[in-house]
């Protein structure tokens, strides 16, 4: 048998191979059987990697990224702006990156966070250190995210709340102007709408 | 109507938390997902408690830190997935192995 199992039981790191057959085949086994069916998974796999994750939130970065009109309405109301994608639940103001300028967000009373389109908070955002010291000296804290800003540019430290949630509009890196929508997207990282990263052209990015 | 992520599964925490990057869910091979999606479908269905599948992972992933196995997360997954499937009776010894190799000998080509 090509099982994971040997006779006592113990187990090694299969190749890949062996795992993907014997996954096919238990697969193939439970739909037999009715107690699945392969839509199910299809739409739980699906449901799963959309649904938790900044995969939301970098839709509506990399839209505002192509299309200008759509930007000016998402900075100017970002609840309606975003619901126009069918993402909702939040009111979200969103603030934009330039030249010059640099958004963090913090919540400094507890962990507010605009999860509908970012997914879940770090850890390190609900610590005490990142709420207190995001305000206090962000630059340093910024630095340690590995953004390290000229001194010239102005760091503007956003308070979420139970209200009213925060998101940055990350610059767009250079080099991308050849990529689609859904190509940006993937470039966006829940860091850099928190506004502790910036986010990397893919020539960089793939370094 | 799509599944919506229980927050029991996602944010499993210690050893058995899943495995992300970016906070997003890693499927770094097509397997995966499907024994993920699998063994969530099954939990839906009431085939049984997410909390028993749990005890299980942490059980097998337990083990295989003693033993100072190599395997990876959703390799143990699996291992305790099946083990589970044996325990309540939802897949006879045997029969695993069997539909593997007819799958491994091409008697079996199932379209998934």
């Amino acid at each position: 048998m090509s099982g994971a199992h040997d006779e006592h039981g113990h187990h090694h790191r299969e190749p890949e191979s062996v795992l993907a057959l014997r996954i096919r085949a238990l697969e193939s086994l439970l739909v037999e059987k009715k107690l699945v069916s392969s839509e199910a998974i299809d739409r739980i796999v699906s449901a799963y990697e959309q649904d938790i994750g900044p995969h939301n939130g970098a839709k509506v970065v990399a839209r505002a990224w192509v299309d200008p009109a759509y930007k000016q309405r998402l900075l100017a109301d970002g609840t309606a702006a975003i619901e126009e994608l069918g993402f909702g639940g939040v009111d979200l103001q969103v603030v934009e990156n330039a030249p010059g300028v640099h958004n963090l967000v913090v919540c400094t009373l507890c962990s507010c966070y605009p999860s509908a389109l970012i997914g879940l908070p770090p850890v390190w955002y609900k610590s005490f250190e990142y709420r207190s010291r995001a305000v206090r000296e962000p630059r340093v804290v910024l630095r340690e995210f590995g953004v390290d800003l000229p001194e010239s540019t102005e760091i503007r430290i956003w308070d979420s709340s139970a209200e009213l949630r925060y998101l940055v509009l990350p610059q767009r890196p250079a080099r991308t102007e050849g990529l689609s929508e859904a190509e940006l997207a993937k470039l966006v990282t829940r860091d850099a709408m928190i506004g502790v990263a910036v986010v990397q052209s893919p020539v960089v990015a793939a370094r | 109507m799509d599944p919506v992520p229980s927050r029991e599964i996602a944010d499993m925490k210690g050893a058995t938390a899943l495995p992300r990057k970016n906070g997003e869910l890693v499927f770094d091979e097509a397997w995966q997902g499907r024994i993920f999606g699998m063994t969530v479908a099954m939990s839906h269905e009431a085939c049984f408690a997410w909390r028993e599948f749990q005890a299980q992972l942490i059980a097998e992933i337990a083990q295989a830190e003693r033993e100072g196995e190599s395997s990876s997360y959703y390799e143990r997954w699996l291992h305790a997935f099946e083990r589970l499937l044996a325990t309540k009776g939802l897949l006879e010894p045997g029969a695993l192995a069997e539909r593997t190799h007819e799958f491994e000998t091409g008697r079996r080509d199932d379209v998934f």
